[in-house]
């Protein structure tokens, strides 16, 4: 099981246009991964309903998690777009 | 065989083509079966949330782009495989597959709701999806407004503002709904994009691809209409055209006493689009789009950006803006004063601005700024006064803000009963007929059951109007009209003859409230509004005007 910590850089939060972007790079992955508030339980990174129903806002950490084969290079690559400013770049 | 139905036409011209209804939304299924094969229940729910998913994708593909997001965030929530999973869950317990489609969705809008603010807002979408997903179980079109392919009338109880902004006029060319008023949000749309339109028409029967035809001036709706009929129709188009003087004089009574003319306008767009026109101005500049549908306030720089581009559109014609009307139906993310027992009479208009003070003044500073950069006419007003005290308060923060004519809207009748008094320090003052309406008849104008309360032909509208107009006399200010009203070529002769020194439109309609102006006198406007106040209903007061004025006024309907 791999896992890493991330502050969320958009100034959104993880709602709207960021969520969708890591929802869907989270699918990409092809793995089952998870995401969780700090202290919180996982929910399914491949959902978009399960991530905004975490409200996860600008600044907070959160934890992903991934297991199965190039888990710890698909977790790399989804800690580097949470750590952008997603809603910037429209 | 056709047949006809009368409503009230509120955006001008004919159309005929086939019609397009749109669905209501209908509800899980009552008495629905239990779920005793599962494979095949959840079969049947993937099916339909991949048909939902692939239909919200493809219009995506076509959409706008603001429309474009919505549908795109429809179309992942369809496809959700948490949601996908929490209905599973809920169809092995045995419920229908209706029931549990509806119940996974409420799970995630209750906790949606319980995080508030912008997800809050969501919950909206994920409803419209759990319609669709509902409708294709039960073998029903999807609810709200299809793709439209080819030119299409569309049939709808109402339509809400978010279905109203996908409308272009290539496609959709008419506009019928069931309910609704003249100042319902389907109404204002419809004329901003010149979409004939008859509303209140009462229950339609008209299956997809019927053809209707609509004259959008008269109210008239007809099904399968003959040759003869559509050929009537479109004479009448012309005859229209014919009586519309194409003149673009600046807008006056047939004895010369001048009447400003000008546009209402809601961005940047409708301000270059409007100026082409042969308006005098802008009575009424909307300035909500700056702020709605965004996480937070636009900012100094932005806001003055924005303004400076509509001053320049108009040159010396006069500009007046209206400072931030939001709250009640057009709530702000960034300013959430919490819910409201009775929105329409709570914080909305100025009253949000007097509780958030730092909005206002940023929206006065980057005017102030706008108006230095152009020297432009700009004249700035607040919506929603309900006394004297408020409208002080209002022009002494405009003025130290640099601006030099200030005004404010009379839409909450004490403010029109007590004109006189509210104008004392004002520059001029602006009927916003809509809301007064909504005021003085205590009818919701979301309630589109109630819609018959609601026409600003009402003889007591009228009575309010009289009387903020008698106060701006007694006070010496101009007073103004910048609600639907003052685009009826027959309410805008009973306005001047109340008093009203400027009507303000959507652009399509002035040509036709010229038209009128030119054909009556002074003298004229002002008998025809008394015979409009001696009426006991809107509906007789219409007509009374109709019979009295002269015939081009029935010539330009």
């Amino acid at each position: 099981m791999a896992s890493r910590k991330v502050a969320i850089a958009s100034s959104v939060g993880l709602h709207a246009r960021p969520a969708s972007l890591f929802v869907q790079a989270a699918t990409a992955t092809g793995l089952p991964v998870t995401v969780a508030k700090e202290g919180g339980s996982p929910v399914d990174a491949r959902s978009i309903l399960a991530v905004m129903a975490l409200g996860v806002k600008h600044g907070e950490t959160v934890e992903l998690s991934a297991e199965g084969d190039g888990a710890d290079a698909a977790l790399d690559t989804l800690v580097d777009l949470l750590s952008k400013d997603l809603d910037a770049e429209a | 065989m056709s047949s006809r139905f009368t409503g009230i036409g509120v955006s001008q011209g004919v159309a005929a083509a086939p019609a397009v209804v749109v669905a209501p939304a209908i509800g899980v299924e009552v008495g629905e079966p239990k779920t005793t094969d599962f494979d095949a229940a959840s079969a049947q729910v993937h099916q339909a949330l991949s048909d939902v998913a692939a239909g919200l994708t493809a219009r995506a593909a076509q959409a706008p782009a603001d429309a474009k997001a919505v549908l795109e965030a429809g179309a992942m929530m369809a496809s959700d495989p948490g949601l996908a999973s929490g209905i599973d869950n809920l169809l092995q317990a045995g419920k229908g597959v209706t029931n549990a489609v509806h119940d996974a969705v409420e799970e995630y809008a209750a906790m949606f709701e319980s995080l508030g603010g912008y997800m809050a807002e969501r919950v909206t979408d994920l409803r419209d999806v759990r319609d669709r997903v509902i409708s294709r179980l039960r073998g029903v079109p999807e609810p709200g407004v299809p793709q439209l392919t080819q030119p299409s009338i569309l049939i709808a109880r109402d339509l809400a503002p978010a279905e109203t902004a996908m409308l272009s006029a290539d496609t959709c060319v008419g506009i019928v709904t069931s309910e609704g008023g003249p100042t319902s949000h389907t109404a204002i749309l419809a004329a901003q994009l010149g979409i004939p339109a008859v509303v209140q028409v009462g229950e339609l029967r008209v299956a997809n691809g019927a053809e209707v035809a609509i004259d959008g001036g008269a109210g008239l709706v007809i099904l399968d209409p003959t040759k003869e009929e559509v050929d009537a129709l479109k004479l009448r188009q012309q005859r229209r055209q014919s009586a519309l003087s194409d003149s673009d004089a600046p807008g006056a009574t047939k004895d010369g006493v001048p009447i400003a003319l000008l546009a209402n306008i809601g961005t940047v767009a409708d301000a270059e689009s409007a100026a082409a026109k042969a308006v005098e101005g802008v009575g009424l500049f909307r300035t909500e789009f700056l702020f709605l549908d965004r996480e937070s306030a636009p900012t100094l720089k932005e806001q003055t950006a924005t303004y400076t581009k509509v001053l320049e559109a108009f040159g010396p014609r006069r500009v007046i803006v209206r400072t931030l009307d939001a709250g009640a139906d057009k709530p702000l993310k960034f300013a959430d004063l919490g819910p409201e027992e009775n929105p329409a009479l709570g914080k909305r208009g100025l009253r949000l601005s007097m509780i958030r003070q730092d909005l206002l003044d940023t929206q006065l500073e980057a005017l102030a700024a706008a108006y230095k950069a152009t020297g432009a006419d700009l004249r700035v007003m607040a919506p929603m006064i309900a006394n004297k005290p408020e409208a002080d308060w209002f022009a002494e923060r405009a003025r130290a803000a640099g601006l030099p004519k200030v005004g404010v809207m009379i839409e909450i009748p004490a403010a029109a009963l007590r004109a006189e008094q509210v104008l004392a320090n004002l520059d001029f003052a602006s009927l916003g007929t809509n809301d007064l309406q909504q005021y003085t008849m205590a009818t919701d104008r979301m309630e589109g059951a109630l819609a018959r309360l609601l026409n600003y032909w009402e003889p007591a509208v009228l009575d309010v109007i009289a009387a903020a107009c008698s106060g701006a006399k007694a006070a010496g200010k101009p007073i103004g009209v910048c609600g639907e009203s003052g685009g009826d070529p027959g309410l805008a002769l009973v306005l001047v003859g109340l008093g009203v020194s400027s009507l303000s439109m959507a652009p399509a309609k002035v040509q036709a409230v010229r038209t009128v102006l030119a054909a009556h006198t002074m003298e004229d406007c002002v008998k025809l509004a008394a015979i409009a106040r001696k009426q006991e209903t809107w509906e007789e007061a219409r007509q009374a005007v109709l019979d009295a004025a002269d015939p081009v006024l029935k010539d330009v309907l």
